[in-house]
């Protein structure tokens, strides 16, 4: 017996159901949109915000990536590109370069996006003062008037414990100058990466039914304080593979000593970069300091 | 400075029905800049009702309220947006409940508590804002070492204290206190409104403040509400109802005080 699907899983009917919402979405740049969440076959937290999302915008000559923590080759990005080349049968890739749509979580390409590419976020928690407000009617209520000091209290909160803003991933920003959005737990180092881009940007919360948007070119700003300004992070130091000394950097423990490596968390990046043959070896490339604790920088 | 002439509140006709239980019933008054009025009365008397419709915290089914803003108009409370209602309440209001929990983020530091009303009207300077916060618990008398320290590790008087400054750090023109030193033992009262007095006095706020305790009223009102069953029975200047009351519930309640 052979099971068919429905081109990308979903029925149309909901498939217009999400696109009506991701339309409103596009409307009201930051907007969280409700909508009628499917369950899909797979758990909640492994994507099935983003799922749906992708499920909706698909079409038939759409090349596709899904990408779990800049990686091509994790169980989630695997299974979730097997998925659809089954349901849909559209042609997949890895090439950040190559693909139209491209589903992540937990980060943004390095390679710059461009303009009729689309990037959907999978995320967990939609409600950015959900930490500091736990309810619902009354964070809608503060969205709704603008009422964003209690994101500044978890920043101040940030410098009085630590003496810096903490927050390294999830970190709150103001799209077009209205709605405060939880860009997903992607690090602060991407945070620019969202402001004027060319692509479109779509944000899925399967389990808390939400979907929004920042439409290409928008302006999305990092929160801050005038004497504590936002400010990228990532590992100081060199990817050990290519030499790449400008993208984030995932720390390998390759022993039970202590030893680690840093190296490029897009794979993507990385290997075109080998590919073109940059290498550790690159003039002036060493090690990252192993000493423990890492550093700031402006990059 | 005409408009000072003016009262800062006028409460008209404020009736509140909780299905057949009345809530209050017919309270008209008003206040002027700078003025404490006390609320007392039993429990169920009508208090905290009122208290909460003043604040718009509830509607009334009939009366209204009316504030001289900011820019010297006077509006009827209802009439305005929720926007601006909550924008007062933040800004040109406090308000102090009685058990300080409600009224702080019991999980942020104290400095956050302070700030969070500058961080709410659009400060977003971090060093003035840790700066007003520690001017603010110096003022209410908390060793500003303890800035980083969640409420939680603070006695029941330095919550009171704190939420207080958290209250005033805005400069707001009228303050509610629900029985602002309710709960807390004998000698920290003494020193509550000790602060409260100085604080008011200082500042030029007009207070309501709601509370069953006369000597409350005593130390901090100059004009008094006494209420029993929804309506205001007796009100006056404070010294004149205490010391010389006319309805025989005030008599009462005079009398039922211990002579010191």
């Amino acid at each position: 017996m052979t099971v068919t699907y429905n081109f990308a899983y979903l029925d149309e009917q909901t498939k217009r159901m999400i696109r009506r919402a991701i339309l409103k979405a596009i409307a009201i740049p930051g907007y969280q949109v409700p909508f009628a969440s499917r369950e899909m076959p797979m758990p909640y937290g492994w994507g099935t915000g983003g799922v749906q999302v992708t499920a909706a915008i698909l079409g038939p000559t759409d090349i596709l990536k899904v990408i779990d923590q800049g990686s091509d080759d994790t169980t989630n990005a695997v299974s979730i590109r097997k998925f659809f080349g089954r349901t849909a049968g559209v042609r997949t890739t890895t090439r950040t370069a190559d693909a139209t749509v491209i589903q992540t979580r937990h980060r943004i390409p390095e390679t710059p996006l461009r303009d009729n590419q689309v990037l959907v976020f999978q995320v967990p928690i939609p409600e950015p003062l959900r930490f500091l407000e736990p309810r619902e009617t009354e964070t809608r209520r503060m969205h709704a008037l603008e009422e964003y000091g209690l994101v500044q209290v978890k920043l101040y909160e940030d410098i009085a414990r630590h003496g810096h803003i903490a927050t390294t991933y999830a970190y709150p920003v103001k799209v077009d100058g209205r709605y405060v959005m939880d860009p997903s737990p992607i690090p602060k180092f991407d945070n620019p990466k969202m402001s004027d881009c060319p692509a479109l940007q779509l944000f899925g919360a399967g389990r808390e039914k939400r979907i929004y948007a920042i439409p290409p070119h928008t302006r999305v700003a990092s929160l801050d304080f005038d004497d504590h300004p936002f400010e990228r992070w990532r590992h100081p130091g060199r990817c050990a593979l290519c030499g790449a000394d400008d993208s984030f950097l995932d720390e390998v423990i390759t022993d039970d000593h202590g030893t680690r490596m840093f190296v490029c968390s897009d794979t993507d990046f990385c290997e075109a970069r080998r590919a073109a043959g940059h290498g550790p070896d690159a003039p002036g490339a060493t090690a990252p300091d192993p000493a423990r604790g890492t550093e700031a920088s402006h990059g | 400075m005409n408009g000072a002439d003016e009262p800062l509140l006028i409460a008209e006709g404020l009736t509140k029905w909780y299905g057949r239980q009345l809530g209050c019933r017919d309270v008209s008054f008003d206040i002027h800049e700078g003025e404490v009025l006390a609320v007392v009365g039993e429990s169920g008397s009508g208090k905290s009702t009122l208290l909460q419709i003043l604040s718009s915290l509830m509607t009334p089914d009939a009366g209204c309220v009316r504030y001289r803003m900011r820019d010297g108009v006077t509006r009827d409370i209802a009439a305005l947006t929720e926007a601006e209602r909550r924008f007062l309440f933040r800004t040109d209001w406090g308000y102090v409940h009685q058990d300080p929990a409600a009224g702080l983020r019991m999980a942020v530091s104290a400095g956050a508590n302070v700030g969070e009303r500058l961080m709410a009207i659009g400060a977003r300077h971090y060093g003035r804002i840790r700066g007003s916060a520690l001017d603010w618990l110096a003022r209410v008398e908390i060793d500003p070492d303890r800035i980083d320290e969640t409420p939680q590790n603070y006695s029941g008087g330095m919550r009171q204290r704190l939420q207080i400054a958290r209250n005033l750090v805005t400069a707001p023109r009228l303050v509610f206190m629900d029985e602002p030193t309710g709960g807390l033992d004998v000698s920290v009262q003494a020193r509550l409104l000790d602060l409260l007095r100085g604080l008011v006095a200082e500042l030029g706020l007009a207070a309501i403040v709601v509370t069953h305790d006369l000597a409350v009223a005593r130390l901090l009102s100059q004009r008094m509400l006494v209420m029993k069953g929804g309506a205001v029975i007796e009100s006056g200047l404070t010294d004149q109802v205490l010391d010389d009351p006319r309805e025989a519930y005030t008599q009462l309640l005079v009398s039922s005080i211990l002579p010191p």
